[in-house]
């Protein structure tokens, strides 16, 4: 199964990328007190994910030598930017990376299925319910910020 | 018909004569009445209809006129919300700052940094300018509305449309966010839509009564007064009190053989997730009832799972048994009422906690009958219009502004296009507001009856945002408040009793409160300014008509009443001429309902229906919206929900540097920023400034002693005022919220008393109402006092009993002018009062 473990991998890294960036964010924008303490909540969820999975990925082993996965990697943010249409870019920064946590975790659900590895099925399908929920989020903080960052802001 | 009339000093004596009563019998009637002195009832011109604006309660009430002036204040009888009574804030504090020298008479405009008068045409042109200039560069978005909990229904309406359909913007809310916000959004979570499911009447048919967070004997002392009659008559409820100060309700709760619970700040959802587990582990569920109207039980079922009460007991502080004794009352009473305020709306996870008190009612089908009900409580007279009509930046009439249906019924009714109205995200709430005033994003803030550099979060912050030269700022109150002195432009508005409007009161029933004077100097309705700036700027509809075309507060009222047929909060069946009867009426009121409805949700028919709801809901935790889709698929259609969540720490929680919990609170004696209540001397001096409670455990170490002065510090900001040591939790620090620098007592310090420079910017994320209760703070001493501090002694800010004798050395609270009060021999009939309608009297 050495694509399966990429994938748990994968679901691993890009958790912690995830929470990375989301705790970025909350610093870069602490100004704006929801994003600071809903950014720190959500990175916490992405940390349990990891948590949760650790015991699957000491069965499976991660595998770090599989190319093609390896383009689906993306890096965290580091920096976050200005103001309110800064903000606007890097909640769509955020989403991307949890578009990709979520699809992450609909793929190895599949793969635990197929496996009937319950343990690894519970794991994805949990973690994948709160990432819908950080998508979620993500999303109707960018729809709130939208108008005044694309239209007014200086 | 009357009995006897005594007269008492309200101040000492707050909630008045009594009048205990056995259960299921009618609340008997008490007319309570307040004269300024050297005025007897026989020199009264005329009363005047009205009801009581000092607190939510709502309490119908005549206005005293003599030579033109208010010179008091009588309860009306026959009205459903009082029976006749008063509190003392309303009794002393109705009239005397209408005559006060201090008056806004003229405009002012700021020249040279200064604020200097002018005239209207003036400063509405100045205003006018700024709007249509920024309009032009920037478009709607530029303008943000900041009102009240303080205005009428018609001038909410008005503004409403003026904002929604005349400009488009949607940047409005009152401060009604800080808090009620979290009551509607409660509502709208559990039921689908705001509004009171409960009512008053509900206090003579229940057999328990849980207050949560609610210190109801100094936030609504009439309805604590209705209560108090019942725990003292015949076959009385039990009361529960969750409250971390130990209240006239906690006292009450103990002689009731119920339980006070006083959980640590900011841990209320932690108890309520260990009340709804209690009821699943003994099976206090209505089964049937619940599979039938209800959705959610199993997840609610799974979340609640880890609060054991012992598991409970460590996060709040409390004994486990006595959680497990409340959650009996709650398992074994066949009607409880449940009231819920600012303990848990001002304080961490408000919307679930609030949510949580719903579930309860749910599990065992204990809504929408009399005494088994809800009562999400408002703090201000009039916000629940600000929640109707939409100047809190909902869509008027409850409705969902992600239900495009719904928002062309409005495009509709007003002749707009339907893209003119703001509906593509979630209204902008006040803390982001003051976010985009603060960056200049906003460049027009229109801020009116309200004092948001006392009232908001973190005041420095707020200061500095109205001040400063990136956003024009138009205030609009009867006085220069501590907002007013920071604007571009000071509108000098008539307030209650010298301009007509109606209000609807917390359980929904609706007020017509009529002019009895002229306003002073310029001074115009706040209807009338909005209408002047709705001229001036020219707003039309899509025939070239103007957007507001009514003139007078009638034809606002009719206008609105239009606009919420076939919505839950249904005003077709009520009109001025209607409102001119005995008593207040609570909506909905149509052909179906022609004389209004005591309670809702008696056919436990809730408005969740996808297409009919005011919200398709939300996460608890994150804030997150859910789809039209994703509820479509949960087909609730007309099931409540029943939503949960985990219980997390505080946003701020106490550390070495701040070992303290900071917790922001109210004195029965003042109201708000004191706009009103401070120039009323009976009240005033019972409460002329600032001071801060703590534990006697807490002070001792500390080095602090009664009256002491102390600097109580947090991350933001510091108030130096004087120590009470007093019945506050150990490990918490309670200060009043009311005291900005305005000094009417020409004190020596006012300007280091106020409370929120302390509290952070921080807000539910579902409510968006900012967290009064949960900052860290340390204290210091500075210096000793020359006597006891300034608080009240028969309020939850009594001395600590025993506490190095304190209790002996502080005077008892008093001081207040006479008022008069009666007790009727024969109670009035009262339409709706299940009292009277089970014993067959219906022929009123």
């Amino acid at each position: 199964m050495p694509h399966l473990s990429t994938y748990v991998a994968l679901a691993d890294h890009s958790e912690q990328t995830l929470a990375d960036s989301l705790r970025a964010v909350a610093e870069g924008h602490a100004r704006q007190a929801d994003v600071f303490h809903t950014c720190n909540t959500l990175a916490g969820w992405s940390d349990q994910h990891r948590q949760d999975l650790a015991p699957v990925v000491e069965r499976y082993g991660e595998q770090e030598d599989v190319d093609e996965p390896e383009r689906l990697r993306a890096d965290a943010l580091t920096s976050t930017r200005e103001g309110e249409i800064g903000l606007l870019r890097d909640l769509q920064d955020l989403h991307l990376l949890a578009t990709l946590v979520h699809s992450t975790w609909t793929v190895i659900a599949q793969g635990a299925q197929g496996l009937r590895d319950q343990q690894l099925l519970d794991v994805a399908t949990s973690s994948r319910e709160e990432t819908t929920r950080q998508l979620t989020w993500l999303t109707t903080r960018m729809k709130q910020a939208a108008p005044q960052a694309l239209i007014v802001a200086p | 018909m009357s009995t006897n009339s005594t007269t008492s000093d309200r101040v000492a004596k707050v909630f008045g004569e009594p009048t205990p009563h056995r259960r299921g019998t009618v609340w008997p009637a008490r007319v309570d009445q307040y004269l300024d002195e050297g005025i007897d009832e026989r020199d009264v011109d005329r009363w005047v209809q009205s009801a009581c604006l000092l607190c939510s309660n709502g309490c119908g009430a005549d206005i005293a006129v003599k030579d033109g002036r208010m010179v008091g204040i009588r309860g009306r009888a026959g009205d459903t919300v009082s029976h006749g009574r008063l509190g003392p804030k309303g009794l002393y504090g109705s009239t005397p700052w209408a005559s006060s020298p201090d008056r806004l008479t003229r405009p002012l405009v700021r020249e040279d940094g200064r604020l200097v008068e002018t005239d209207w045409d003036t400063a509405m042109g100045r205003i006018v300018e700024v709007s249509k200039r920024l309009l032009a560069e920037k478009g709607p978005l530029s303008h943000g509305f900041y009102t009240s909990g303080q205005l009428f229904l018609e001038e909410y309406y008005t503004l409403a449309v003026i904002g929604k359909a005349g400009l488009g913007t949607p940047h409005m809310d009152g401060n009604t966010r800080l808090c009620t916000a979290t009551s509607a959004a409660a509502f709208k979570e559990s039921f689908g839509a705001d509004g009171q499911p409960g009512s008053y009447t509900d206090i003579e048919h229940c057999d328990a009564i849980f207050l949560y967070g609610h210190n109801m004997p100094e936030t609504q002392t009439v309805l604590w007064t209705r209560i108090l009659d019942r725990t003292r008559g015949e076959d009385p409820p039990r009361i529960v009190c969750v409250d971390p100060r130990r209240t006239a309700v906690a006292e009450e709760a103990l002689r009731t053989g119920g339980v006070h619970l006083a959980p640590r700040v900011g841990t209320n959802l932690a108890l309520m997730n260990g009340l709804v587990r209690e009821l699943f582990v003994h099976d206090w569920i209505t089964h049937e009832w619940v599979a039938e109207h209800t959705v959610g039980v199993d997840k609610l079922r799974e979340t609640v799972e880890p609060y054991t009460p012992e598991h409970v007991a460590d996060i709040c502080g409390i004994d486990p048994d006595d959680l497990r004794s409340a959650a009996r009352i709650f398992g074994e009473s066949e009607n409880v009422l449940s009231t819920v305020l600012q303990g848990f709306y001002q304080s961490h996870q408000a919307t679930a906690s609030s949510v949580a008190v719903h579930n309860l009612h749910l599990l065992r089908g204990m809504i929408g009958r009399p005494g088994a009900g809800v009562l999400q409580m408002n703090g201000q007279p009039t916000a629940q219009n600000n929640r109707e009509c939409g100047a809190d930046g909902d869509l008027p009439g409850f409705r969902n502004w992600d239900n495009l249906d719904h928002v062309r019924q409005l495009a509709d009714a007003w002749n707009v296009d339907v893209m003119t109205i703001p509906h593509w995200a979630p209204p902008t709430h006040a803390m982001q507001i003051m976010s985009y005033a603060e960056t200049g994003s906003i460049g027009f803030l229109w801020i009116s009856a309200t004092n948001p550099a006392v009232s908001m979060p973190e005041s420095a912050r707020i200061r500095k945002i109205l001040a400063g030269d990136q956003c024009f700022t138009v205030v609009q109150d009867l006085f220069l408040t501590e907002t007013a002195e920071l604007a571009d432009v000071v509108l000098p508005a008539a307030g209650w009793g010298e301009k007509t409007g109606c209000f609807t009161n917390v359980n929904r029933v609706v007020h017509l409160s009529e002019q009895a004077v002229e306003p002073p100097g310029e001074a115009r309705s706040d209807l009338d300014i909005f209408l002047m700036y709705a001229d001036a700027m020219g707003f039309t509809d899509r025939d070239g008509a103007p957007v507001v075309p009514w003139r007078t507060p009638e034809e606002a009222f009719d206008a609105w009443a239009a606009v919420t047929a076939g919505r839950p909060v249904d005003y077709t069946g009520l009109s001025y001429a209607k409102l001119r009867g005995p008593s207040g009426i609570p909506w909905p009121v149509n052909a179906e309902h022609p004389d209004g409805t005591d309670r809702l949700y008696a056919d436990a028919i809730f408005p969740t229906d996808t297409d009919y709801c005011e919200t398709y809901g939300h996460d608890l935790i994150t804030g997150g919206t859910v789809s039209e889709q994703e509820h479509r698929a949960m087909a609730p259609a007309g099931r409540a929900y029943l939503k949960g969540a985990p219980y997390t720490p505080a946003h701020e929680t106490p550390s070495d540097e701040y070992p303290l919990l900071f917790t922001t609170g109210r004195t029965v004696f003042q109201f708000h920023t004191r706009t009103k209540t401070g120039r009323a001397r009976s009240l005033d001096q019972a409460a002329p400034d600032a001071w801060v409670e703590l534990s006697p455990a807490d002070a001792g170490p500390l080095g602090i002693s009664e009256g002491d002065w102390v600097r109580v510090e947090s991350p933001r900001g510091a108030i130096e005022v004087r120590a009470r040591i007093g019945r506050v939790m150990q490990g918490a620090v309670f200060a009043p919220f009311h005291y900005g620098h305005w000094n009417p007592d020409d004190l020596v310090d006012a300007e280091h008393r106020t409370a929120n420079e302390l509290t952070m910017t921080v807000w539910d994320p579902v409510s968006k109402q900012p967290s009064f209760k949960t900052a860290a703070c340390r204290v210091t001493r500075l210096r000793a006092g020359d006597g006891p501090a300034p608080a009240p002694t028969n309020t939850a800010s009594a001395p600590a009993s025993g506490a190095n004798d304190v209790e002996a050395r502080v005077p008892a609270t008093g001081g207040g002018s006479a008022t008069s009060s009666r007790v009727l021999a024969e109670t009035p009939g009262y339409a709706l009062d299940p009292s009277q309608i089970e014993s067959g009297r219906e022929d009123h």
